[in-house]
């Protein structure tokens, strides 16, 4: 090859490097066989902690639910995991169909007009969306109500910080307000009232954000059924592995009215000249690979093999299956909560707020309690003071599908023993 | 061939899928909860049974390009082979089954490999520490600006922009005014690098950084790199290494060497984490001392053997993504490193110019070649010697897609007219480069005797090309409210 080029050496073609800057090796470990890689790799795997999904009762924002052999046998597909961003569309059906699809089940659930590609997570999705409503409205506050995941509100912040926007909690939007975001159910489960955040929002001339759990929604009324502007949140719900934190996927979906201001990529329906429908980037004007500097969002590569997990979970589901793992979910949780209240110095931390299928609760000794129960094989709740002084003693237990009754007399007898 | 909508197929005898039953008395969600809070419209999600499910999905998979299946030359891509060992890594269930609010003690393993993957990842660029936080390589571009403007404002430096090249990729200037920064433009020269004189007059006490592309996305070295980093450095400003391009030079030379202050990295490509038809991906950013105090937390730390994640570090950014960053794709680029080595890696690099040098050499006869050679990982070429026959740049792709090749990147860089940027990568063969210069060839042949075959391509594939600007028209009506069809979703049917 070197021949064909016409040069003697390798050397030769690295001529426009300076000799300063020539290394001659990498202080690294000499490569390995495919035998002894796997065995370096498994036993740092090894040296995790796997707990069982039954008896895992952390949530926080990432939960243990039931993934059907469909959604591994889709993404392991090497046509849809080794191919790229379709910037050729007829060499790229598969992938655009998909998202277009994936957009479609999110407007659904969200019952909102449309719903972008996706993007990282919830915290970027939070932030994101916050962006849109700064330039929609012209305004520079951002107000967060109520127990919004701190991770997105951490996020929002930096994301705010290099727009000049203030980001704020309460319940009180003013005129300088772009937007009020909250969760829903919020961080440590609770429902909140999400219309008469909407009308607040509203009526101080802001937008709503609604940040929510994509499971709930086949229970719960949408954003889009309450008349919030945009709605966000975390996909890993829908098909993924906890896997340490990600990759997962943010997914964003708005009314008609905000489409233009969407960030990254959205897939359209376009024809050829023999009027076979196909499918396409679309709005593409609003992006950075050609906007650059006045684009709505860096944003590039977003999380589509996540996305597409996500669809296939959703289509394997159906409305009927949603619910049913939404309401397993919400009847094991109050089944759980009212055992939990009854032990000696356990109550409910806000016995009047609805709950669906993560839950607040004081408890006697939290550190203690999660110590003992990870001895036996728990993964025990979350303690919330890591985040909320005002919540010393408080920690938030969640319940899925997978925690049978049996692994909640499990994690009751444990508690107890 | 096409493929319905899931939701075009979608019968309500299909059911639901059997699932786990509550085994519980209690009342039920819309027995227990206040009205208000109630869905009231079920969403019109597919009904589907499994084997249509899986059937649909691999039509769909059917109709795709990608690198299990045809040569894949993306410029500034990097689409290289993506090891299947990683896939089996990554599933393990000591890594894909780990909570992220699990104790460290419970964790060391995954600690470990995120130390162990920040110090390669130190090694290759030459850095003093890298965060492996930010998704995608545009998170990277941010979380580095972010990081250089804390470092001017804790020296009370108010200092409000960003110089970027005008052959940069787009998310440069993109983050940059994300981070709240003034772009300001630098110009290339005529042998396709910057201009130093254009530099050197917008340099000033107000720019904060030079965002920088090594080898630029013409596939060219910056040879007067070292002068660069100097006159940067001489006005106060930062440089930053956009390392979409690394692939070119892993143990040949380094970013940080260079005088790089900030340097993201793409996993997916220049570490083989695979692109999953866009995303996820994984931008870590590497930092020079002086920006460490910076970093987002947390940051691993190994202490007597032990590892941790270290949430106090009061100068930090703060965190840019919730939890630790992709870890999975952070497995899969760790896996690729230990099976490769410092050896493997350099000849990775080596390779890739090889590739790209030879390809360029067969098929320099057929297209404009802009700028003079060597390249290094990539090149750009041009079909402006085709525009007089009325052919352009994306006929050559289109004509490419029916020869069962996947295109170069084309029209970028935008400093290049009808540009065809195409990166081989080291994982490809000689015979495939070959095969795809003889095709270039042979669509060249075409221009002359018939360009018609060119405009009509492709002709083999589930769809031609698409009419981009009726559907612009289609999705304006709906926004403006003169029409019903969304366009960018499918809508049930009104009753």
């Amino acid at each position: 090859m070197l021949e064909a080029i016409g040069v003697q050496s390798m050397d030769d073609l690295l001529v426009d490097i300076p000799k300063s800057l020539r290394i001659k090796t990498l202080d690294l470990p000499a490569g390995l066989s495919e035998y002894d890689t796997m065995s370096q790799l498994s036993s740092l795997a090894a040296r995790n902690r796997v707990f069982p999904d039954r008896l895992t009762f952390r949530g926080g924002g990432v939960y243990r639910r039931f993934i059907p052999a469909a959604v591994a046998a889709v993404t392991s597909k090497p046509e849809f995991y080794t191919a790229y961003t379709p910037y050729q569309p007829e060499a790229s059906q598969g992938t655009l169909q998909a998202i277009f699809e994936f957009q479609t089940l999110i407007a659904e659930l969200t019952a909102l007009d449309v719903a972008n590609a996706s993007l990282y997570d919830g915290a970027t999705a939070v932030a994101e969306a916050a962006m849109m409503a700064h330039v929609q409205t012209g305004r520079n506050e951002i107000v967060v109500a109520g127990y919004v995941h701190p991770e997105y509100v951490e996020v929002l912040r930096g994301f705010s910080e290099g727009r000049g926007i203030k980001v704020r909690k309460g319940t009180d939007p003013g005129p300088k307000t772009a937007a009020v975001i909250f969760q829903q159910p919020d961080f440590l489960g609770l429902l909140v009232d999400a219309r008469e955040l909407t009308e607040k929002a509203h009526a101080a001339g802001a937008l709503s954000i609604a940040c929510v759990d994509p499971i709930s929604l086949a229970i719960l009324a949408p954003p889009g059924e309450y008349g919030a502007d945009i709605a966000v949140g975390e996909g890993q719900q829908l098909g993924l592995s906890p896997s340490y934190g990600g990759p997962h996927v943010g997914f964003i979906s708005c009314r008609k009215e905000l489409v233009r201001r969407l960030p990254g990529r959205l897939i359209g329906t376009a024809y050829d000249k023999q009027g076979r429908r196909g499918f396409n980037l679309a709005l593409a004007a609003r992006e950075q690979h050609i906007r650059r500097e006045k684009a709505t969002s860096n944003i590039c590569t977003n999380h589509s093999l996540c996305a597409l997990a996500a669809s296939v979970y959703m289509t394997y589901m159906g409305p009927d299956g949603l619910r049913q793992v939404a309401e397993v979910s919400f009847q094991r949780a109050h089944s759980l909560a009212e055992r939990l209240s009854a032990l000696p110095g356990w109550e409910l931390a806000f016995p009047d707020r609805p709950f669906l299928n993560e839950f607040p609760m004081r408890v006697p000794k939290a550190p203690a309690l999660v110590r003992k129960l990870a001895r036996k094989g728990i993964l025990g709740p979350l303690e919330m003071n890591r985040w909320f002084r005002e919540l010393k003693g408080v920690v938030t237990f969640t319940c899925t599908e997978v925690n049978d009754p049996g692994a909640l007399d499990e994690l009751v007898a444990a508690v107890e023993g | 061939m096409t493929e319905l909508l899931s939701f075009e197929k979608s019968r309500p005898s299909a059911g639901a899928p059997r699932l786990p039953e509550s085994g519980l008395s209690g009342p039920k969600p819309s027995q227990a909860l206040p009205a208000d809070q109630l869905r009231a419209k079920e969403p019109a999600l597919p009904r589907l049974s499994e084997p249509e499910i899986m059937r649909h999905y691999s039509r769909l998979a059917s109709m795709n390009y990608s690198i299990s299946e045809q040569f894949y030359p993306l410029g500034s891509c990097t689409m290289k082979y993506n090891p299947v060992l990683n896939e089996t890594v990554a599933a393990l269930p000591g890594f894909a089954g780990l909570h992220p609010y699990q104790d460290e003690a419970t964790v060391q393993g995954a600690l470990e490999l995120m130390w162990r993957l920040e110090q390669a990842l130190c090694e290759v660029v030459g850095v003093e520490r890298v965060t492996l936080q930010p998704a995608a390589g545009a998170h990277g571009e941010w979380t580095a600006l972010r990081m250089i403007k804390a470092y001017h404002t804790s020296r009370g430096d108010t200092r409000n922009e960003v110089l970027v090249p005008d052959s940069a990729h787009g998310t440069n200037p993109a983050s940059a005014a994300l981070s709240g920064f003034q772009v300001v433009e630098v110009k290339s020269g005529p042998d396709g690098r910057i201009s130093l004189p254009d530099l050197e007059s917008k340099l000033s006490s107000r720019v904060a950084a030079l965002m920088l592309t090594n080898p630029n996305t013409l596939g060219l070295f910056e040879r007067e790199i070292l002068d660069i980093a100097e006159m940067v450095h001489a006005t106060g400003a930062m440089l930053y290494y956009d390392g979409a391009n690394l692939n070119a030079f892993m143990g040949i030379c380094r970013p940080g060497d260079m005088g790089f202050d900030a340097v993201h990295m793409n996993l997916h490509k220049t570490f083989t984490t695979p692109h999953g038809g866009g995303g996820p991906g994984a931008g870590p950013v590497g930092v020079k001392a002086e920006l460490v105090p910076f970093l987002p937390t947390p940051t691993v730390e190994r202490a007597n053997g032990h590892f941790a994640l270290d949430f106090k570090r009061p100068r930090s950014i703060g965190r840019v993504r919730s939890f630790y960053g992709n870890f999975g794709m952070l497995v899969r680029a760790y896996s690729y490193i230990v099976a490769m080595g410092g050896d493997g890696l350099t000849q990775a690099s080596r390779d890739a110019v090889l590739s790209a040098n030879y390809l360029r050499k067969q098929v320099e006869g057929d297209l404009e070649m802009p700028h003079a050679g060597p390249c290094m990982h990539e090149f750009v070429a041009s079909a402006h010697n085709l525009a007089p026959a009325g052919v352009r740049a994306l006929d050559i792709a289109k004509a490419l897609l029916d020869r069962n090749f996947y295109a170069p990147t084309v029209y970028f860089p935008l400093v290049v007219p009808e540009a065809i940027m195409v990166e081989p990568t080291e994982t490809e063969s000689k015979a495939t480069l070959d095969s795809f210069a003889a095709a270039i060839k042979e669509i060249v042949g075409l221009v002359k005797t018939d360009p018609q075959a060119l405009h009509d391509a492709p002709q083999k594939l589930p769809v031609g090309r698409l009419d981009e600007v009726a559907a612009a028209r289609r999705i304006n009506a709906y926004l403006q409210g003169q029409s019903e069809d969304p366009v960018l979703r499918w809508k049930p049917p009104a009753n």
